[in-house]
């Protein structure tokens, strides 16, 4: 793909530094204030470029930029800020794991969230142009779609790695070139007139957004943070079904193809079972064999929540603005729901 | 739910009950209703919905969630 446009200094470091050779000039100094990375447009991006060196890379970026120590020092510098970020907000939501009700607890988690009302939106209000600007904005990641996890897999052993491998070749086709969900996803991009093309649509993204892309990136690519990735992942899976198929029902009312809502379809089903997979066989057994890590798969869950979450409503709440700026009558109540689809 | 796994290998089927949610198969080449239809399996791991409430059956579609009555 090619280099997103930078959108501050740090942005401009990455894009220079994955180009040139070294030695570069200093990383600048991250200025983002405690609390507010996930709103932080230059440093996501950032972040985000230099974890795209580990999927499919930038053309015109050095091909062993991927390993560069100044590229990884800058990298850590952007996780720690971050990570502490993600700790700070999560802290008060989640309570003291209890291994032995990790399922329990991280559908406590699910169920005490709220909905951000995305999915409702697009099933009943959205028109075709807000339903395109969702597939490009989504379009960063279902284009890579499961490939984070995927990185997790050598970190785990026994029952949890063997429910990490089924749910991966289920997202990886199940032996079905032609039903690789990313391949799904270019269909349905391709019949809604959009571009197909890896990373096409990367300057459109919003700050959280990215952080949504990133969080999966940070968890993991850390082998420390191998449970919160697969917490994370949990939710993920068992916030799907029921939002994918309102997205469906919408993409149907406003007049696209089959193979556009093809995508949502395949995943009404299959994260049904994905879900109790990611719930039970994955965190379970993970937490069964290694109860250390019950915390942070429910910081993982909770970030799920939190940093979807936060994605969606901000795209809502746009959506709404728009359409009372141009309607008379009374702005409609933003409702704050989690949904990650 | 009704129905029951169809599987020329039958010792390879592998069931497991999820609390309030659908049964997981695992290892079946289809699945048989209570009418008597056979649905392939295409996955790997499948839900077979046990609250007859989904719009996809015989697989869960996590309407199970929903509200009853809703």
């Amino acid at each position: 793909m090619r280099l997103p446009k930078s959108r501050g200094p740090l942005s401009a470091w990455v894009r220079n530094a994955v180009t040139h050779p070294d030695p570069v000039d200093p990383l600048p100094p991250i200025t983002t204030a405690p609390g507010s990375s996930l709103d932080d447009d230059d440093l996501q991006l950032a972040l985000w470029m230099l974890y795209e060196l580990h999927y499919r890379g930038f053309d015109g970026a050095r091909d062993d930029s991927e390993w560069d120590h100044h590229l990884l020092r800058a990298r850590r510098e952007m996780e720690v800020v971050l990570e502490r970020d993600l700790r700070q907000i999560c802290r008060e939501q989640v309570p003291t794991a209890e291994p032995e009700r990790i399922v329990e607890q991280i559908e406590a988690l699910i169920a005490q969230s709220p909905d951000s009302g995305l999915a409702e939106f697009i099933e009943e209000h959205a028109d075709r142009a807000q339903v395109a600007e969702y597939l490009r904005l989504r379009s960063i990641y279902h284009l890579k779609e499961s490939d984070p996890q995927t990185f997790a897999l050598p970190r785990l052993t026994g029952r949890a790695k063997v429910a990490l491998a089924e749910l991966q070749y289920d997202e990886y086709g199940a032996g079905r070139p032609e039903m690789l969900h990313q391949d799904l996803f270019r269909a349905a991009l391709r019949g809604s007139g959009l571009s197909d093309e890896y990373g096409a649509y990367i300057d459109e993204l919003d700050a959280p957004t990215l952080a949504s892309n990133n969080v999966m990136s940070l968890f993991a690519l850390h082998r420390r943070l191998r449970g919160a990735s697969m917490g994370h992942l949990a939710v993920f899976e068992a916030t799907s079904s029921l939002p994918c198929r309102r997205i469906s029902r919408g993409i149907t009312r406003v007049g696209l193809p089959p193979e556009v809502s093809a995508y949502y379809d395949e995943h009404v089903e299959a994260d049904a079972a994905h879900e109790q997979v990611a719930l039970r066989d994955i965190c379970g057994e993970l937490v069964a064999a290694e109860p250390s890590l019950a915390d942070d798969v429910l910081l993982g869950a909770q970030v799920c929540l939190l940093v979807d979450g936060h994605a969606a409503s901000q795209l809502v709440q746009r959506w709404r603005s728009r359409r009372t700026s141009t309607l008379p009558g009374p702005t409609p109540e933003p409702r704050l729901w989690a949904v990650t689809r | 739910m009704g129905g029951h796994p169809v599987s020329a290998h039958g010792d390879q089927v592998r069931t497991t009950k999820c609390p309030g949610g659908p049964l997981l198969v695992r290892g079946a080449e289809a699945w048989e209703d209570k009418d008597g239809e056979v649905h392939p399996v295409t996955r790997p791991v499948v839900a077979v919905c046990r609250c007859r409430r989904s719009e996809l059956l015989p697989w869960c579609d996590g309407s199970h969630k929903l509200p009853k009555g809703g």
